[in-house]
């Protein structure tokens, strides 16, 4: 029989929380300190590593991801160490993709080419925009210049490059949106992470939304039309959309995020990192104390910085693996949802939604259409009521 | 007892917010009568909706001891009232347990509609009447100008106005004086038999049902065997006493005096306010004249979102009717929403207290359907029908006329906002009665259908005139006038929770902005869904919604689905919220929401 880890493949998701500042729009685990004790750090990492190769060992890595926060902050010596590490545990695949994400503002070309031998092989760059202004409004300390000049340093000594914008921005017209992407289409990188700009509660931006200060947010409908125009100029571009907000040209998608949305196994290390793998018959869904100084603490007073491991139902798998598939645009393989849990989306509901044109189906896998795409919110809570 | 020269009894009056509550809190103080330490803002409005909404909603009574300048002992019986007009029973049903009324008059404000109101009531109970000045601590207060209103408005001597700051306590001890030289002492005969009023009651859930007596003649003691005139029930007194403003036993109430009984009375509803309280044997033989009981004017249908939660409904009404003696309730059922209540109020701040302490106090979340009021139909066979709601409206080829309750409303206003008060009015079908000036302030009087008023008149006219004008109404009549029933379609499908009566002439641009309104009330589904006015089978309106376009996340957390379980759940919990009708869900608001006519 075919395992969990074979069928959507097996990574290591590590995370690093700390920022040079704190973006107002941003709700990741991230933290803007002053004094971080690397070594402390290091050993931490190695040693969570370690404990996490037990439950997995016969696995075959095939995707280690760095994510933050902002790992480009991490000493090379760090990077390598945990690489080093990890290559030491586990046999990995003939690809092995290493990423890690990284912002424009912390881009050194000698500690890129440090990265690269130390094995990373692709990079993520939160670009955000290429104006100067929005720049500012988003709280990033870098320009547009130096987001280009990031990119292109970045392809200068990697292969495998990627970016992310967040549109969908206050004051934001359609043309702008426009020539902003193409002048980013013109950067030539193979992966485009496009995001539409989320107003997250906690956050600067959420605050100011709840009262009232955070005007000029597109309406449903702009927000539609520039992600239908995305689409547009996406495709003409050859960089086709995957995922929701994941353009690739063919062949380049994040194999790493691609383990997420096809329900694999991953585990999590660092701060609030979530894991997700099977034990046996069993999955397991593990996240580690969210607070920088407990996780390293606890590793130190308990040894681990784990909170305690739930393991997942039937029908909770199911649902996870049909939220995060849904987003695809290969869709959910509903032979494995259905093997998961027979009765979590009923006929009806399908049938329904199709008559609609929101969804279809091919070949036993069920896949949103361009219409149902962007409204997937609501086709999930339909299928699933 | 008491002797009765030795009593004063008084109720405190006023408009909306002009400071009774405080005002008592003050006279409490003053007196000693809560220690300081138990002291708080707004003592006697102990009710979670009367101190989060800063309203008195019940009547509250206080028994205060008070040693006079003159070296004499008194006992005072102050009783606070609500101002909101929607409570204006509880006013006039207070005014006949005393003698006097302390008429408080914000002086930055000066007279509105509840002030001539509540003086009206207060010559009819035959008060003396204490003019109190009131929030002169504040730079707006203007003395001079509110006590030439009050004569030229009210036509009552403002000179003995006490200027009263019932914030700092300014001339609170002043007031206390002219309560014992300017009110009378009560009447009453100690030897009589006994002959007490029945004020009020209400249900406690340890002791049952409270009984608030006045008593006339005679002697009212813990033990006695008490009828009530009504229908001669007899009750065997238990308890016997006081307010300072906690419960306080005493052995006996004489003449003049006001206090509580219990006697194992199960319901409110087995009391009658007005009532007169006499012993079993002996009794006087001549009752008090009686209240005119309250009538409920709005009436709406209240529907658990939730249709599992309709017996936990039915006891939540039943224990609040136990308090509230003037609200009905009956059984309704809905073709959209299943079973619910349909319910009479007293207005429309009476309907959203108790929909207010349904929801909070036994966490039922709750559709109300559109307000209205009890229509006179009659049939061509000769049959009468009170319809009391639009979904029960009979086909009308088998009507022959239909006939609407008809209120006179007082509006007082300054002179910049009376063009827009007279539009409104206008707007609602109004005929103008009145019209007369008092300094910079109009007077209005107007006959209006009660329907064009129970629902958000007086939220209009408080925004057109920018809170400054005040409204007070009496019921007038039945009239007759060509009224249709409108009808609301959602997705082709009628929706009779909002279904509205209204003037055949005014029935399209209704039908438009109820269309509107729901348009933008409704969320988006994933399909287009027209929205349609209708009258009898004829489409007089209609708006189509458009089909959601956009509502995916963007960013997928790395590895993190709980956040987007989350987030599944809000949505179902968001659909909780509201209740589908056929394929579309109509959130709870949207049924009042859509009849608010603010454009
Ligand atoms: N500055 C000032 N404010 C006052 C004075 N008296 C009352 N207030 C304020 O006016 C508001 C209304 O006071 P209440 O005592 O609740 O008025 P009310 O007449 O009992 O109101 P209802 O019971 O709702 O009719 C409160 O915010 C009081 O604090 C005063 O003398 N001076
Ligand atoms: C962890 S960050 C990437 C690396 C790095 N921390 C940076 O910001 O440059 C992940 C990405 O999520 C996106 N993102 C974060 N918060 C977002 C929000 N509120 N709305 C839309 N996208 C957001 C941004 O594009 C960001 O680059
Ligand atoms: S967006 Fe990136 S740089 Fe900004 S706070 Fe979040 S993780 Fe840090
Ligand atoms: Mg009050």
């Amino acid at each position: 029989m075919v395992k969990n880890w074979q069928r959507a493949g097996f990574g290591l998701y590590i995370h690093w929380p700390f920022c040079q500042s704190k973006c107002p729009y941003c709700d990741f685990n991230s933290h803007v300190s002053s004094n971080i004790d690397h070594e402390a750090w290091t050993k931490a990492y190695l040693s969570e590593i370690s404990k996490n190769h037990h439950h997995s060992s016969e696995k075959i890595l095939s995707t280690v991801f760095f994510g933050g926060g902002t790992p480009s902050l991490m000493p090379s010596k760090t990077i390598e160490a945990i690489i080093t590490h990890i290559l030491s545990l586990w046999k990995t695949s003939n690809q092995l993709e290493i990423t890690l994400e990284a912002n424009p503002s912390s881009i050194d070309v000698s500690r890129f080419k440090e990265y690269k031998s130390a094995g990373v092989n692709r990079v993520s760059i939160g670009v955000q925009s290429l104006d100067n202004i929005s720049l500012k409004y988003l709280g990033r300390l870098h320009n547009g210049k130096d987001a280009i000049t990031a990119v292109q340093t970045a392809q200068s000594i990697f292969d495998r490059v990627s970016f992310d914008l967040i549109y969908a921005r206050q004051n934001q017209t359609i043309k702008d949106w426009e020539k902003e992407l193409l002048s980013a289409l013109s950067l030539g990188t193979n992966h485009m992470s496009l995001y539409q700009l989320t107003i997250e509660d906690g956050t600067v931006f959420g605050d100011r939304a709840k009262i009232g200060k955070l005007p000029g947010l597109p309406s449903e409908d702009l927000s539609a039309d520039m992600y239908t125009l995305t689409q547009e100029i996406m495709n003409n571009n050859r960089l086709p959309l995957y995922e929701v907000s994941n353009h690739a040209f063919p062949g380049e998608e994040s194999r790493h995020n691609l383990i997420y949305w096809r329900g694999g196994d991953f585990i999590g290390i660092g701060p609030g990192a979530h894991g997700r793998y099977y034990e046996g018959p069993k999955r397991k869904a593990t996240v580690m104390a969210k607070s920088p100084n407990k996780w390293l603490s606890q590793i130190d007073e308990v040894g681990h910085g784990a909170e305690p491991t739930t393991i997942l139902s039937k029908s909770e798998e199911a649902l996870e693996y049909l939220m995060m598939s849904a987003r695809l645009v290969e869709g959910t393989d509903l032979k494995f949802l259905k093997s998961l849990d027979l009765n979590l989306i009923k006929h009806k509901n399908i049938k329904g939604l199709i008559e609609l044109g929101v969804i279809l189906i091919k070949n036993e896998r069920m896949i949103l259409t361009p219409k149902g795409r962007p409204i997937l919110n609501s086709v999930l809570s339909e299928l699933i009521s | 007892m008491t002797d009765l020269s030795k009593i004063r009894n008084f109720s405190i009056v006023a408009h909306i917010d002009h400071g009774k509550s405080t005002l008592a809190d003050r006279l409490i103080q003053e007196t000693g009568t809560v220690s300081q330490r138990d002291m708080k803002e707004q003592l006697l409005d102990t009710m979670d909706i009367e101190r989060e909404r800063g309203i008195t909603i019940k009547a509250n009574t206080v028994r205060l001891d008070y040693l006079s300048d003159d070296g004499q002992d008194y006992v005072l019986n102050l009783i606070d009232t609500p101002g909101h007009v929607d409570f204006a029973y509880e006013v006039s049903r207070s005014m006949r347990a005393v003698e006097g009324s302390l008429l408080v008059v914000d002086s930055t404000q000066g007279v509105e509609a509840q002030t001539l109101a509540n003086v009206y009531q207060a010559i009819d109970a035959d008060h003396e009447i204490v003019p109190i000045l009131n929030k002169i601590d504040l730079p707006a207060s203007d003395c001079d100008k509110v006590a030439e209103q009050i004569e030229d408005v009210i036509g009552i001597d403002a000179s003995g106005a006490i200027f009263v700051s019932a914030k700092t306590g300014q001339g609170i001890h002043q007031t206390l004086e002219a309560i014992i030289s300017m009110l009378p002492p009560p009447l009453g005969d100690s030897k009589a038999p006994l002959k007490a009023m029945l004020v009020d009651s209400w249900y406690d859930a340890y002791l049952g049902v409270i009984v608030l007596v006045r008593v006339i003649d005679g002697f009212l003691k813990k033990g006695d065997r008490v009828r009530m005139m009504s229908n001669n029930s007899v009750h065997h007194v238990e308890k016997i006493g006081v307010f300072r403003p906690e419960m306080e036993a005493v052995d006996l109430l004489g003449p003049g005096e006001i206090g509580f009984i219990t006697a194992s009375i199960k319901q409110v509803r087995d009391t009658r306010v007005g009532d007169t309280i006499t012993h079993e044997k002996n009794g006087t033989l001549v009752a008090l004249d009686g209240f005119k009981p309250s009538q409920p004017v709005v009436f709406c249908g209240l529907f658990p979102i939730d249709s599992s939660l309709f017996e936990d409904l039915r006891s939540s009404i039943e224990k609040l009717s136990l308090n509230d003696a003037s609200f009905s309730y009956e059984m309704e059922t809905s073709a959209a929403l299943g079973f619910g209540f349909r319910c009479g109020f007293l207005g429309l701040l009476h309907l959203e207290v108790v929909r207010d302490r349904v929801e909070r106090e036994f966490d039922i979340e709750l559709i109300t359907t559109a307000p209205s009021v009890i229509y006179h139909i009659y049939m061509r066979d000769g049959e009468f029908i009170e319809l009391h709601n639009p979904a029960d409206m009979p086909d009308l080829t088998h009507v022959d006329h239909m006939e609407e309750p008809r209120i006179k409303a007082t509006i007082l206003v300054p002179d910049e906002y009376l063009g827009d008060v007279l539009k409104l009015c206008q707007d609602r079908r109004g005929i103008q009665l009145e019209l007369t000036y008092a300094g910079s302030r109009a007077m209005v009087v107007y006959d209006l259908p009660l329907n064009e008023v129970v629902f958000d008149f007086y939220d209009r006219l408080k925004s057109i005139s920018k809170g400054y004008a005040s409204f007070d109404y009496q019921m007038l009549e039945y009239r007759t006038d060509n009224l249709v029933k409108l009808q609301v379609l959602v997705n082709e499908e009628p929706v009779d929770a909002l279904s509205i009566m209204v003037h055949r002439d005014r029935a399209e641009q209704r039908g438009r902005m109820m269309c509107e309104k729901l348009k933008d009330l409704i969320p988006r589904h994933m399909f287009k869904i027209p929205i349609q006015a209708a009258i009898g089978g004829r489409i007089v309106a209609r708006e189509t919604l458009a089909a959601m376009r956009k509502d995916v996340t963007a960013k997928c957390y790395g590895g993190d689905v709980t956040r987007k379980k989350k987030l599944l759940e809000k949505q179902k919990a968001g659909k909780k919220k509201m209740r589908q009708f056929g394929k579309v869900n109509i959130p709870q608001e949207a049924f009042i929401s859509a009849l608010k006519m603010d454009n």
